[in-house]
């Protein structure tokens, strides 16, 4: 194993690791839903940091929009609707065996498939618009029209669905 | 170099300059380049903060006289000509005023809001554009796409800024702000997608390169749909409810006083003022105009005039809009903004496909027939609101003819 070199990447790199994967552990361990709800979007946003350093500046911007703009606001509507936030009396989960074993099980399955990934060493395309070969690919038949496709159907009838139970009757 | 050549792009050769200073120092390139993108963010940060000062004052004048009155005209020490220094009176007041934490805050976040907030709406300089070359902070190859991600998240601000007071107006204001953005997100985005289809670039410089004619004369619908948003966006008037203070005292900033509520205020000002300048960049070709090819710097003259005519505007709605009822906006953003965006930009991306097949080169050819096409999607729109409208009167004639002939003789004048 060689050494990692100590570069601006390298660096910038440990601190927003680190501001991850602490605001994720504080997202397990803090006591009050709201606090949670918020170091959730720090961990979010440390993981659009990530992107960011990968040269991926489209999915960074999709992870701040779709991740901390919609979803995180969701939930953040949800806590503050619901009764006894500040106050928490109860343990909110009374199965700490089954979430151990369920944990442990998510764990092993992602540590199972980093390892079997065969992850590219180099970048994939040093020169090319990383924009431009994204939105190619999506709309290239040999590539992910398919699925892309399938994605935007299966979007558009949860949409028609949400409208139909919101509809009065 | 001349004197009038160094001018004529003076920031970018003043970067020069000072990077061959530093160079000449004995920097590393390295080192020279951090030093030159740390005080380039410093000035550009600073230049919204001074420019709220200025349009607090703006705004006080175009709203007093439409209200028929002066505006800020006398204030002491500070009183330069027309009242211009009024807004340092103001911010030295607001400096020294005492910071209220409610009890039961939660003191952390309450204190986090406002900060985030000035945070956020800087945040959206680093990709604005205010010159040919050079004089942007970075030409991100997502620059809109990052300016949505951001202002999308600011929502948070507003969020934690209400949770945390534990008031009950703070809680409706935030409720209100939340619902605001995340309905006028939509068409803001669908409209947005125009100028990017005619453009085929999401980057800042490359939307405004590709404007030779400005896309408000080719897309006059997403032009409109989208100064619809970003007014909203800002909660100017008649899209102001999340601080309705004739109904929630002040939204989410209730709880707040002293700098706390003032750097509440400065966001809300340099938001104004962004999404002015994001305007005019989208729709209204930048910083182009007469002789910036020549003379780069002519361009922040250019961007500005423009967006100050747009600043007026939403300031002059500030004034004249009455407040509209909550479900009065959200009917009109589902019901006619988003379907209304979602077919301009599909009837456009057909039209943009046919108008470059048939084999219309020429930049003021494709402006025109697009132009043309927004004309047919207005008109349409019109003939279906038109019937909808007479739809909507003999449901109403027939229902009055109902309960006139239910009710007794007396009851006739009720309907």
């Amino acid at each position: 194993m060689t050494a990692i070199p100590i570069t601006v990447q390298t660096v910038l790199f440990a601190i927003f690791a680190a501001l991850t994967v602490g605001a994720a552990i504080c997202v397990v361990t803090s006591r009050n839903l709201f606090h949670t709800a918020l170091w959730l979007v720090l961990a979010l946003f440390g993981l659009a940091a990530l992107y960011m350093l990968l040269e991926a500046p489209f999915i960074a911007g999709l992870q701040l929009f779709i991740y901390i703009g919609g979803i995180a606001v969701l939930i953040v509507m949800v806590i503050m609707v619901s009764r006894q936030v500040m106050h928490p009396t109860e343990k909110s989960v009374n199965e700490p065996l089954t979430a151990l074993v369920t944990a442990l099980l998510v764990l092993a399955g992602v540590v199972w498939m980093i390892v079997q990934i065969p992850w590219p060493k180099e970048p994939l395309h040093p020169a090319q618009d990383n924009l431009l070969a994204l939105g190619q690919a999506l709309v290239d038949p040999g590539k992910f029209v398919a699925p892309f496709e399938i994605t935007s159907l299966l979007l558009l009838v949860v949409l028609l669905g949400a409208i139909y139970i919101a509809k009065e009757r | 170099m001349t004197f009038w050549a160094f001018i004529a792009d003076f920031f970018v050769n003043v970067g020069a300059w000072l990077n061959d200073l530093l160079l000449g120092w004995g920097l590393t390139p390295f080192w020279a380049t951090l030093i030159l993108r740390v005080l380039g963010g410093l000035i550009l940060a600073t230049i919204p903060l001074l420019a709220t000062l200025f349009f607090i004052w703006y705004a006080r004048k175009i709203v007093a006289r439409i209200q028929d009155r002066i505006g800020p005209n006398n204030s002491g020490v500070f009183n330069g000509p027309y009242g211009l220094l009024q807004s340092f009176a103001d911010a030295i007041k607001i400096l020294t005023k005492e910071l209220i934490i409610p009890e039961g805050a939660d003191v952390v976040i309450f204190v986090l809001a406002p900060v985030l907030m000035v945070a956020m709406s800087l945040a959206v300089w680093a990709v604005l554009p205010f010159g040919p070359s050079g004089m942007q902070g970075v030409d991100l190859n997502i620059g809109i796409f990052y300016i949505l991600a951001i202002s999308s998240a600011s929502l948070f601000t507003m969020l934690m800024g209400g949770w945390s007071s534990r008031n009950k107006y703070a809680d409706v204001g935030a409720f209100r702000a939340a619902s605001l953005l995340i309905s006028y997100e939509i068409p803001q985005m669908l409209s947005l997608l125009a100028p990017v289809m005619l453009a085929g670039t999401l980057s800042m410089q490359g939307l405004i390169q590709a404007q030779s004619v400005p896309f408000f004369i080719a897309l006059p619908i997403p032009a409109l749909i989208f100064f619809l948003a970003i007014t909203a966006e800002i909660g100017r008037l008649p899209f102001e409810l999340a601080e309705a203070d004739a109904e929630i005292v002040a939204g989410y900033q209730t709880e707040y006083s002293g700098m706390m509520f003032g750097a509440f205020y400065l966001g809300e000002f340099i938001n104004n003022f962004t999404v002015a300048l994001i305007f005019v960049m989208l729709f209204w070709s930048g910083w182009r105009g007469p002789g910036v090819e020549a003379v780069p710097i002519l361009g922040i003259f250019w961007l500005m005039l423009k967006t100050m005519i747009v600043v007026t505007v939403l300031f002059a709605f500030w004034a004249a809009m009455p407040r509209m009822r909550i479900d009065h906006i959200l009917n009109f953003n589902w019901k006619f903004l988003t379907p209304l965006a979602l077919v301009t930009v599909v009837v456009i991306a057909i039209a943009d496909r046919l108008i470059r097949d048939a084999g219309i080169t020429s930049a003021w050819g494709q402006a025109g027939l697009l132009f043309l096409t927004n004309v047919l999607i207005a008109l349409g729109t019109y003939g279906l609101l038109y019937l909808a409208g007479k739809r909507q009167q003999r449901r109403l004639a027939a229902r009055r003819f109902a309960t006139l002939n239910l009710t007794s003789p007396e009851g006739e004048n009720a309907g």
